[in-house]
């Protein structure tokens, strides 16, 4: 990696795991680990099932707070602060500050993530004593989870390129709740004739497909994940989230900062 | 590198890289065809799904219907089939928005069409429409199509003409109501009464599919009762000359008939050499059921002319 690029990553690495609010966060998503373990015990024959729905779910919702939260505030932190000016002084490009305060967040982010499932992994041993074969397979959803994750941080990272922090999290959540429903706005695109029709096909590709990388249903069942969706997915988020990380660069190379 | 070259850069990156993204996301939906639906079966409970939606039941209801309609239409595409799915779909969109009208007029339809038209559950259709004339006493519809399905899909005809009697009842009910109400209680079976409710449904639907099938059936009785018509017109030529027809001109040379009869589409109807009548072109008269060639085979799915 680019020694200046890598230098930042570092750096917004550090900011964040120091940042209270994200040792918050992640003391409620173990809290929440723990209260899947009491509300398993209180149900009949679906522990196993709460507690890996309840997890999973809490380190996504948990995973997408944080994500939202530090992303938008990557690049106005640094405006307000003034501090942009000092690192854009040294030989820094703009686009290698974009690209190192990505992989400084997506890297705690994977961190925050691990402890997570490492506290549903605990969780889960409580409520069966052993770990099943097909316990293997939640990796796949946690994988997927971050991998949303990813997306989510590019994204979050486009809108603080040039809107204030507030707007950012209000365009950052909206895009994740309608990519959630990415399938269902391709299918209606698919019934709609005409221009409408046309314009509906382009919003539905254009918004980010998070629906296809929740799997924790299906791995709450114990379904397998084909590998080949495993691979599309990972192909997926990977070149979507180049794409939003040029469109922020593009953004981030012409604005005037004076 | 310069800003401009870095801007070029990103550009086409941007440009490729969601050229890119699009055709993954299209190899996605490939592999998880029908998952959207499938996990449905994972929170089945309606009940549960209001809790989740925090108050935005509507909207959820909305999606549920979208998805009902869209996993119909891929099913009906794909040649019917297995609809398993629909029942409990329909029942989530229902539950969570009761008010939601087109999902019983249409449901009911779905869940009573027999394959590969329908889930040919005629009675699970009774029970979504009762629901739907539970939560909507008022609408008049609800009982027309509670009574469409009890006549065409179950052969019940006093269910029919009892369902059109409690509809004609309901404030602001369209007049036919009481007219198939007595229509059904004296001559249920008959084709003139199918014809009546095919028409009604003709006349009162708004939507352009539902007109197309109607126009269809209406087709179909048409030519089934032409068929007979003229097998009958053979039958009274062979007890005249002792011998069938070679074509329907002879017959109109005998004075039976006025020229060549042609069906609802314009296209004549052929003669076999057994006096039988025959449609020239049957998958264009989706229905029929007299006047097909013998060695004919249905379509896996119906060619529904549109109703113009």
């Amino acid at each position: 990696m680019n020694p200046r690029i890598y230098y930042i990553a570092t750096n917004t690495f550090r900011e964040a795991v120091r940042d209270r609010v994200l040792y918050n966060l992640i003391a409620f998503a173990l809290l929440l680990s723990g209260a899947a373990v009491l509300v398993g015990q209180v149900s009949i024959d679906i522990e196993r099932l709460v507690v890996i729905n309840l997890g999973l779910t809490a380190v996504s919702i948990f995973g997408i707070v944080i994500a939202i939260f530090i992303g938008i505030g990557l690049v106005a932190k640094e405006i307000d602060k003034k501090t942009l000016y000092t690192v854009l002084s040294r030989p820094v490009r703009r686009w290698e500050f974009i690209a190192g305060k990505f992989f400084g967040l997506a890297g705690t982010l994977v961190v925050n993530t691990t402890f997570m499932a490492i506290g549903v992994f605990a969780a889960l041993l409580y409520v069966s004593h052993h770990l099943q074969a097909s316990d293997s397979r939640i990796l796949v959803a946690l994988y997927f989870i971050v991998l949303q994750f990813v997306m989510i941080t590019a994204l979050a990272l486009l809108f603080s390129a040039f809107s204030s922090p507030l707007l950012s999290a209000v365009f950052a959540f909206s895009l994740f709740v309608i990519g959630s429903f990415a399938e269902d706005l391709r299918g209606i695109a698919s019934l709609t004739h005409g221009a409408a029709g046309w314009l509906e096909t382009c919003v539905a590709y254009l918004v980010p497909n998070f629906s296809a990388l929740n799997v924790i249903s299906q791995v709450a069942h114990g379904e397998a994940v084909a590998p080949q969706l495993i691979a599309y997915n990972t192909a997926y988020a990977l070149v979507y989230t180049v794409a939003v990380l040029a469109g922020t660069v593009l953004i981030f190379e012409r604005r005037n900062l004076k | 590198m310069s800003s401009r070259r870095v801007t070029d850069a990103a550009a086409l990156l941007l440009v490729f890289s969601m050229a890119v993204s699009v055709l993954l996301v299209r190899k996605v939906d490939q592999l998880r065809a029908g998952a959207t639906l499938q996990e449905v079966l994972y929170v089945s409970s309606p009940k549960l799904l209001k809790r989740l939606s925090l108050g935005y039941d509507g909207l959820v209801a909305d999606v549920y219907w979208t998805r009902t309609v869209q996993y119909y239409g891929s099913m009906h595409h794909a040649g019917g089939g297995n609809y398993e799915l629909l029942a409990p779909l329909l029942n989530i969109t229902t539950q969570l928005d009761p008010h939601l009208i087109p999902a019983y007029e249409f449901g009911g339809t779905f869940l009573s069409a027999k394959p590969p038209q329908g889930a040919g559950l005629p009675q699970r259709a009774v029970e979504l429409v009762e629901y739907g004339i539970r939560s909507n006493p008022d609408d008049w519809h609800l009982y027309y199509d509670l009574g469409f399905i009890y006549y065409m899909d179950l052969k019940d005809y006093p269910g029919a003409a009892d369902a059109f009697l409690r509809g004609s009842q309901v404030p602001n009910a369209h007049p036919f109501m009481r007219i198939l109400a007595a229509q059904m209680a004296e001559h249920g079976g008959e084709a003139q009464t199918a014809r009546m409710l095919w028409s009604a449904t003709y006349q009162t639907t708004h939507d352009d599919h539902v007109k197309a099938n109607a126009a269809a059936h209406l087709r179909a009785l048409q030519v089934d009762q032409d068929v007979a018509d003229l097998e009958h017109v053979v039958e009274i030529y062979h007890q005249r000359t002792g011998r069938l027809p070679a074509s329907f001109l002879d017959m109109a040379s005998a004075g039976l008939l006025r020229g060549i009869p042609e069906d609802p589409l314009g296209k004549p109807y052929r003669l076999t050499s057994d006096g039988k009548v025959v449609v020239t072109d049957p998958d264009d008269l989706p229905f029929v059921e007299n006047g097909l060639p013998s060695d004919y085979r249905d379509p896996a799915v119906p060619k529904i002319l549109p109703a113009n």
